[in-house]
């Protein structure tokens, strides 16, 4: 369950920061497809991971933003996992930005994180089948019982899957993906490209041991999970026979170059810098600030990040050129190469977005560079935490100051956030 | 990948060292420098030909287009660089939206049409038979000729959106599919679709064109992107056929399309003759029993389809085309487009905020033509319950679209969330304009013009949706009459096409253009009428159904009278109306109109409409009527309670008026002897309108193409002298109006040149 993964996600935290559990003021998670039986799974992960039962939790959704949403309702940074079950250790970050429990003096000390288990989504009886099922519980006689039962037909067996469509317009995302690939020209081949890109630097990073992020995790009755098992460098040529999963049969979207569902969760500490350093401890980075947006949910479904970037750097007072990392959510390559060309594009600012200009694309060679959700798989909400704490390790590793994490979700929305190191 | 730029050619310069029979044409072709219709550019081994017509919203199939389609098929046929084509249109709304009328109504004979329509199947059957595939590619409207040209292709791509769809809407002009889609359609769709379409004129969808085989592939539309959403649709639109064009000239896609169990068992079962034989016999009945015989059109298309000889059917397109039928119907349609132009120009100010009194069946239906165009409307009631059921009402009708997919769920919610349903006036300080359907009585009209007044702000517009008070006494009570005007609305308001508007003296130019936008923007055909008793469609009517309680009066049963009134055309028979329009509403009307008109309303006796009102015999509303209506039958037997109301007032017949064809004309002539006395006194300004309400608003026959029409085509004289013999027995209600007489007296006169 669901519940399981956070709670190891919560506990590798635990271990790694070895942060007393009563400090801990208060935990926010983010999750989409809720257990009905843990709704507020970050209360049930906390228990069972041991935080005090003094510590009050709260679940957040706001699609594939909403570990995001989690970091910056309990404001802060956080540290987030990916891939197959991972957790993931906390990074503590001062915040001295924005909104939040921690900006509103409210708490000094929050865990942030998310938690999807894809492999294992509540499927429902069909309406029919409840209400038959809801009315027996009322039915008093056995003969009101039996004449409920009788009435049941095969078609009320039918189950009800959790729909991957968007609710407003019934359109499944990779089918939107590909229309956004299309109206942007961009072509398979671009995108197939871009994939192989994504797993080919995922695997140069894992291998040289750079996602250090990742927290083993047993799975009862198999064997321990100890790195993110999606990434398949594969050939162009490989990628170039699979047909179009969407658009058929002339679409460009196909399961190569799209991000894939996986289950995983991710936890992140979260703390005044005032308290950090009182406690001790060394933050990795300031969240310093972020940003969300809402556009069409139609036809700019995935453009969330077109949207926020220019919105957050202003916010921040700083440029394009300021970023010396980017940690973009790649839900499909087609999407990704669609936010670059329209962030690169003066009409789309002008027609679209009320700018007077382009902000501009960022640089490939500051771009996702450890792998993205397309190599390392997206468990929905666990993914922001995944790209706040691997753009704090880029900036150490590769020595910059600024980064800029930026994530599109269903429903339109979108999410930019600038992460500065913490002086070294 | 569409291929390098740079080689792409213009058709101008394309090769023609190949000779083939295509080089016939070489000489025509020297016109092909300064082509306006048809384009064509050459990507790779791909031509695509572009259809657009100058200076137009749509593509039409006109004699131009046609010669330089021609033209350009001919260049491709011989160019050997060219591997395949694609037919789009530079136009997103439109890839081609039908013949051009006027080339078909400037035909004289019937000959001249069959040579049209000969010429168009010779290209088609070129295209058809081409050795190098051809993709249409389909973005917008996709009609008649520009459906046959599209299924001539060997392959269609569609765009799935709502303005792109697909008919043959030619029986709707009393004309017949003219180039070979008779034939083409139901190989393709097979033989009950192919008569669905073909018989009802109606539009497909692209989807809905997919699961019948009618289109290969569909292209979504596209949203923004570097370009236009409408820009890159059907730039994308073209790309896909391009792609799909290579591929058939490749062999690598196949234009044979996989069918359906269904669909393969309902073609073998065609191919049985007495399968066919029953169906066609199935619908020439079920056409027969429709159409009563009146409309040549859809008989001669099920005559035609079971793939007679070609040479028939052509000239079956060319006797369809010089009927008086087709004449009447191509008539309605260009009233249809004249009657969707605002002539008072835009208003200072666009409706956004609608505010409707009344939640009754007018209100409510108001209020759902309006909010599904997005104007956020208040509908206001004065009783909780009669808004509950308003609501439900407008919920309802948006739900059934959304059953029948022509609507989403969601964007029914969206809809909806424009309704605000309310008892008070809160929010009419923001409203532009008003419209009252209350209780049809002059004081209330009053109470409410003046509750209204004293909270809309100076711009608003006060509209009244009354069938038969005079606006300018209405306005009476108003202190802005300027800003007073009737639009006078047909039940049901989301089914019914007509809307009346009724200017007073006072009236302003800009809240008649007001109202008339409003009503456009509601997707109605608007007629601008002058104020009177009973307006114009009113009045004709009223007459009408006097002469048809007379009728009754004579002891001819209702059964009866409906069945000589549809036999006419009418598509309700005369007292199935009545009990439509309801009793009391029509006493109350007959009373009005028969005080301000005295003999001229005279005929039936009104104490009969007035006894049935005190029995309770209010029509469908009420469950009884002249018929009993039940809840899920659909035989209504006659009520039997009428039997004695109709002794009571039993008037002996005068056998020389009562042939069945008698009854027809004493209830047709009244209708358009009244019509003609509205021209004759300004109420209408043109017959064309008159037309248009008379057909869309009453139901007059359309096939006669409405009361001026008729009068032209069945002749004044005629009319006037039928007149003159039911005045001889009936008194002074049938005395022929001046502005007939005139027409009578000079038999150039016409209503309609």
């Amino acid at each position: 369950m669901p519940h399981d993964l956070a709670r190891a996600a919560l506990q590798g935290l635990l271990t790694r920061t070895s942060v007393p559990r009563d400090v801990v003021d208060y935990i926010v998670y983010g999750t989409v497809i809720q257990e009905v039986k843990t709704s507020n799974v970050a209360r049930e992960a906390a228990l069972g991971a041991g935080f005090s039962d003094k510590t009050p939790a709260h679940t957040v959704t706001m699609a594939c933003i909403s570990s995001n949403q989690a970091m910056t309702t309990g404001m802060g940074a956080g540290r987030a996992s990916c891939g197959v079950h991972r957790d993931v250790p906390a990074l503590q970050c001062p915040c001295p930005a924005g909104v939040g429990m921690i900006a509103a003096g409210q708490c000094d000390v929050v865990v942030a994180g998310g938690v999807e288990l894809m492999s294992d989504v509540p499927i429902r009886h069909s309406r029919k089948m409840r209400k038959t099922m809801l009315t027996l519980n009322r039915a008093k006689t056995l003969g009101q019982k039996l004449s409920l039962i009788s009435k049941i037909r095969p078609d009320y067996f039918t189950p009800e899957l959790p729909a991957v469509a968007e609710f407003s317009t019934s359109e499944t995302m990779g089918h939107s993906a590909d229309r956004l690939a299309a109206a942007f020209g961009v072509s398979r081949l671009e995108q197939d490209e871009y994939a192989l890109r994504s797993h080919s630097l995922a695997k140069k990073a894992q291998d040289e041991g750079l996602l250090q992020d990742v927290v083993p995790f047993k799975v009862p009755g198999k064997d321990t999970v100890t790195k993110d098992n999606g990434i398949r460098p594969s050939s162009l040529e490989q990628m170039g026979k699979l047909k179009p999963a969407f658009v058929k049969p002339y679409g460009t979207v196909t399961a190569a170059n799209s991000s894939f569902l996986t289950d995983g969760a991710s936890a992140m500490l979260i703390m005044s810098e005032e308290k950090a350093l009182a406690m001790g401890y060394k933050p990795k980075a300031y969240l310093r600030d972020f940003v969300y947006v809402s556009q069409d949910p139609k036809d700019q479904l995935l453009l969330g990040p077109t949207y926020a970037t220019p919105k957050v750097l202003e916010k921040a007072g700083l440029t394009l050129g300021d970023i010396d990392v980017f940690e973009f959510h790649e839900a499909f390559a087609g999407q990704i190469l669609a936010n670059l060309k329209a962030m690169d594009s003066d009409w789309f600012a002008q027609n679209y977005m009320g700018r007077k200009s382009k902000v501009g694309a960022p640089p490939l060679d500051k771009f996702n560079t450890w792998g993205g959700s397309l190599s390392l798989g997206h468990p929905f909400g666990a993914t922001g935490c995944r790209l706040v704490i691997t753009a704090a390790h880029r900036l150490k590793k590769e020595g910059g100051q600024y980064g800029l994490v930026a994530a599109c979700a269903a429903g339109g929305q979108g999410h930019a956030m600038i992460v500065e190191l913490y002086p070294q | 990948q569409m291929g390098n730029r740079n080689v792409e050619n213009s058709c101008n310069t394309c090769d023609f060292s190949s000779l083939g029979y295509a080089c016939r044409n070489i000489s025509t072709s020297s016109a092909l420098q300064n082509r306006t219709h048809v384009s064509c550019d050459i990507k790779g081994d791909v031509a695509v030909v572009r259809f657009n017509t100058p200076n137009s919203k749509v593509n039409t199939l006109s004699k131009q287009l046609s010669a330089e389609f021609t033209d350009v098929m001919n260049e491709i046929w011989a160019n050997e660089a060219v591997r395949s084509a694609v037919l789009i249109s530079s136009k997103p709304g439109s890839f081609i939206a039908g013949a051009d009328l006027n080339m078909l109504e400037a035909c004289k004979t019937a000959q001249e049409v069959t040579q049209l329509s000969q010429d168009g199947q010779k290209m088609l059957e070129k295209i058809e038979n081409s050795p190098k595939p051809v993709v249409a590619a389909i973005s917008g409207s996709c009609l008649g000729g520009g459906l046959e040209v599209a299924i001539a292709c060997h392959y269609r791509v569609a765009t799935k959106d709502r303005k792109t769809v697909l008919g043959t809407p030619e029986v709707l002009l009393g004309l017949l599919p003219g180039a070979g889609g008779t034939q083409r359609l139901p190989k393709m769709v097979g033989l009950p679709a192919a008569f669905d379409m073909m018989l009802t004129g109606r539009n497909i969808r692209a989807d809905r064109a997919k699961k019948m085989g009618l289109v290969d592939q569909l292209v979504e539309p596209l949203g923004p992107g570097l370009k236009t959403p409408e820009a890159r649709t059907i730039e994308y639109l073209e790309e896909v056929a391009i792609n799909f064009a290579r591929g058939l000239a490749n062999k690598t896609v196949s234009a044979k399309r996989s069918r359906g169990l269904m669909q393969r068992l309902t073609d073998y079962a065609m191919a049985l003759p007495f399968v066919r034989q029953q169906v066609y016999k199935t619908v020439e009945s079920k056409v027969q029993k429709q159409t009563k015989g009146l409309y040549p059109a859809p008989l001669k298309i099920i005559e035609v389809t079971p793939l007679h000889h070609l040479i028939c059917f052509f000239s079956f397109f060319g006797q369809l085309a010089v009927t008086k039928e087709s004449k009447a119907l191509m008539g309605l349609y260009h009233g249809q487009v004249h009657c969707k132009k605002n002539k008072f120009g835009n208003p200072q100010k666009e409706v956004k905020t609608l505010a409707v009194l009344g939640a009754g069946l007018m209100g409510a239906g108001i209020a759902q033509v309006s909010v599904d165009k997005g104007i956020k409307t208040i509908l206001k009631d004065t009783a909780q319950k009669g808004l509950d059921r308003g609501q439900q009402q407008v919920y309802k009708g948006l739900n059934s679209k959304v059953k029948k997919k022509s609507l989403t769920s969601f964007e029914r919610d969206s809809i909806l969330s424009n309704l605000m349903g309310q008892l008070d006036y809160k929010g009419f300080e923001k409203a532009d304009m008003v419209i009252e359907a209350v209780f049809e009585d002059i004081n209330v009209k009053h109470k409410v013009l003046k509750e209204v007044e004293a909270v809309i702000p100076a711009h608003c517009v006060f509209a009244s949706n009354t069938s038969a008070l005079p606006i300018s006494q209405i306005a009476a009570a108003s202190k802005r009459p300027e800003k007073v005007i009737g639009m006078h609305y047909f039940s049901p308001v989301d089914k019914m096409q007509l809307l009346e508007i009724i200017t007073t003296d006072k009236t302003s130019q800009d809240t008649a253009a007001s109202a008339v936008a409003v009503g456009l923007k509601q997707g109605k055909v608007v007629i601008v009428v002058k104020d009177g008793p009973g307006f114009y469609t009113t009045r004709c009517l009223g007459p009408m159904l006097s002469e048809v309680v007379r009728v009754l009066q004579e002891g001819i049963d209702p059964k009866k009278v409906d069945a000589i009134s549809t036999a006419f055309g009418f598509p309700v028979g005369a007292a199935t109306l009545i009990d439509e329009v309801g009793v009391d509403v029509a006493t109350h009307v007959a009373e009005d109109l028969g005080k301000a008109f005295g003999q001229r309303f005279g005929g039936g006796s009104i104490d009969l409409f007035k006894l049935m009102v005190q029995k309770g015999f209010l029509g469908r509303k009420a469950g009884k009527g002249f018929y009993v209506y039940q809840e899920g039958v659909k035989n209504r037997s006659v009520n039997s309670g009428m039997d004695e109301i109709l002794q009571k007032f039993r008037v002996p017949a005068n056998p020389d008026v009562c042939s069945d064809e008698d009854i027809q004309m004493r209830l047709v002539t009244r209708f358009v002897n009244e019509a003609a006395m509205c021209l004759q006194e300004g109420i209408l300004s043109n017959p064309l309108e008159g037309d248009i309400g008379a057909v869309f608003g009453l139901g007059f026959p359309p096939c006669l193409g409405g009361p001026f029409r008729f009068a032209d085509s069945y002749g004044a004289r005629q009319l006037v002298d039928k007149l003159r013999k039911y005045e001889a027995v009936y008194g002074s209600q049938f005395t022929p109006c001046q502005l007939l007489l005139d027409h009578a007296n000079s038999p150039s006169k016409k209503f309609h040149q």
